[in-house]
């Protein structure tokens, strides 16, 4: 049978049904298990009720976000003017597609480990070694969109004088939209998980920092409230922010 | 005097199996507000031709020579209507401008001139073909051009709606005289169009003849004068074939 689009209260529910579902196969399990490395789904919650009354979750989840938001604005700009250059540049392109495959492939641990060694266990090392791994992935969605690029629009912008600004915002930046959008919503979803990783290795604050500590205290149901609280977060910003601009910018398709 | 000259030595085109010419020696002079219309088989180097007109495209030999001041007077309708998909009718015809607000009042009438008063908040792919062209003449004219270049403006429309449009870019001709460089495949639009002809061979694209039209307004809404015209001059339009 094929499958109905669904309203938004189909939706909703749905995804309530499926969270619930999880919870559900959770608390069954730690139920069976009966161990205290698996706690029970209320546990984790009361955990992350007292974490957030004492305000350390919200200092830890703040500080992990400001780094993702670093991370993410200069992973956006750097990669996608490497993309685009090699778009639209035959000449960047056979240029730059050596780097592409080495950064591609190069791990996120080896980036963030060397980028601590050259440059300290600092801030702008971890914004830094985030960034890295994230912009090759940024260059090679916006490649694709500037390759993309329809040269009869050029050709209006130029017929009719348009100007460098009037082309980039009214002929170029619409076309590549759904690229950046694309880039965009991957682009959250690993800088963040890459984020943690940094912070675990070479930070004293942040989700990273907290869940290495709860590690070594082997504090399952804190692990679990502290993953659970960002992924909320980003799910958070997923659904209002980069999905609604997602589809603002696809609104001319008839 | 001559509002654009256009002397096209050599125009290469990268082909599969070697470079060859799209263009040889054309050369076009068109008075202030003369309406030449350039005649040639389908992909015989026409649109290149008007790019290389407009300054769309750089890569030839030649010279293209402006009237003081006409270059920022030029208007382009493209062989597709070429609107911005992503912005409204009125916002692409708004994008010619670098002060909108200033023209708002000639929008309004050239919206209203071609027909599309009350669609000017629909994005371009809701409209119909006729309409986009409508749209994309309106854009040109909105700018009260002095130099008008149109790549088979009319191509693909239905005859009704295309002798419509043709009536529309004689009335906006008359209310705002324009040199024109029309290029086309069409002979009928040609001649019910143009003061003079000129005709291409196929690429790469040569001069073949030149032909001025001599047919009053009557007679070039008329089929048959049309054709007794072509037939009178068949030695121009089809040399070699006659």
């Amino acid at each position: 049978m094929a499958s109905q689009p669904l309203n938004t209260f189909g939706r909703v529910s749905w995804m309530m049904i499926s969270i619930i579902s999880l919870l559900v196969v959770w608390w069954g399990l730690a139920l069976l298990v009966q161990s205290r490395y698996l706690p029970l789904p209320q546990e984790v919650f009361s955990v992350l009720a007292i974490e957030l009354a004492s305000g350390e979750l919200l200092f830890h989840v703040a500080m992990t976000l400001m780094r993702v938001a670093a991370s993410f604005v200069a992973a956006m700009v750097i990669g996608s003017a490497i993309g685009i250059a090699m778009g639209k540049r035959a000449w960047a392109d056979r240029f730059f597609d050596g780097w592409l495959m080495f950064f591609l492939n190069l791990p996120a641990l080896v980036t963030i480990v060397l980028c601590f060694i050259w440059f300290g266990l600092t801030e702008v090392a971890t914004v830094l070694a985030v960034a890295i791994n994230k912009i090759p992935n940024v260059a090679v969605t916006l490649r694709e969109g500037a390759k993309a690029l329809d040269p009869a629009y050029e050709q209006l912008a130029r017929a009719y004088r348009f100007g460098r600004w009037k082309t980039l915002r009214h002929v170029l930046a619409p076309q590549l939209a759904p690229y950046f959008a694309a880039a965009a919503r991957s682009g959250l979803a690993l800088v963040w998980k890459i984020v943690l990783v940094v912070e675990l290795l070479g930070r004293s604050n942040g989700v990273g920092f907290q869940i290495h500590l709860y590690f070594q205290l082997f504090d399952v149901a804190a692990i679990l409230a502290y993953a659970i609280s960002f992924i909320v977060v980003v799910q958070l910003i997923e659904t209002f922010i980069l999905q609604p601009w997602q589809q603002s910018v696809g609104r001319w398709r008839t | 005097m001559t509002a654009l000259k256009l002397a096209i030595r050599h125009k290469p085109f990268a082909r599969a199996d070697g470079e060859l010419n799209a263009i040889e020696n054309i050369e076009i002079e068109i008075a202030r507000n003369e309406f030449v219309a350039v005649l040639g088989p389908s992909g015989c180097g026409k649109t290149t031709m008007l790019q290389i007109a407009a300054g769309l495209d750089d890569d030839y030999t030649g010279t293209v020579e402006y009237a003081a001041g006409l270059k920022d007077k030029m208007a382009y309708v493209f062989q597709s209507p070429t609107l911005l998909p992503w912005r409204t009718v009125r916002q692409n015809i708004e994008l010619v401008f670098s002060d909108p607000q200033a023209h708002a009042d000639a929008i309004a009438s050239v919206l209203e001139a071609v027909g599309l008063a009350g669609s000017e908040d629909i994005y371009p792919l809701q409209l119909s073909m006729g309409m986009q062209r409508r749209a994309a003449l309106a854009r040109a004219f909105v700018l009260r051009p002095q130099l008008l270049l149109m790549d088979e403006p009319f191509v693909s429309l239905d005859e009704m709606l295309a002798a419509r449009l043709r009536d529309l870019l004689e009335t906006m001709l008359a209310g705002n005289p324009a040199s024109v460089l029309f290029v086309t495949h069409d002979w009928r639009e040609a001649l019910s169009l143009a003061d003079r002809l000129i005709f291409l061979s196929p690429g790469p694209a040569r001069i073949t003849g030149e032909l001025t039209v001599s047919l009053s307004r009557q007679q070039r809404c008329n089929a048959a004068e049309l054709q007794n015209f072509r037939d009178a001059n068949a030695n121009v339009f089809q040399p070699g074939k006659a």
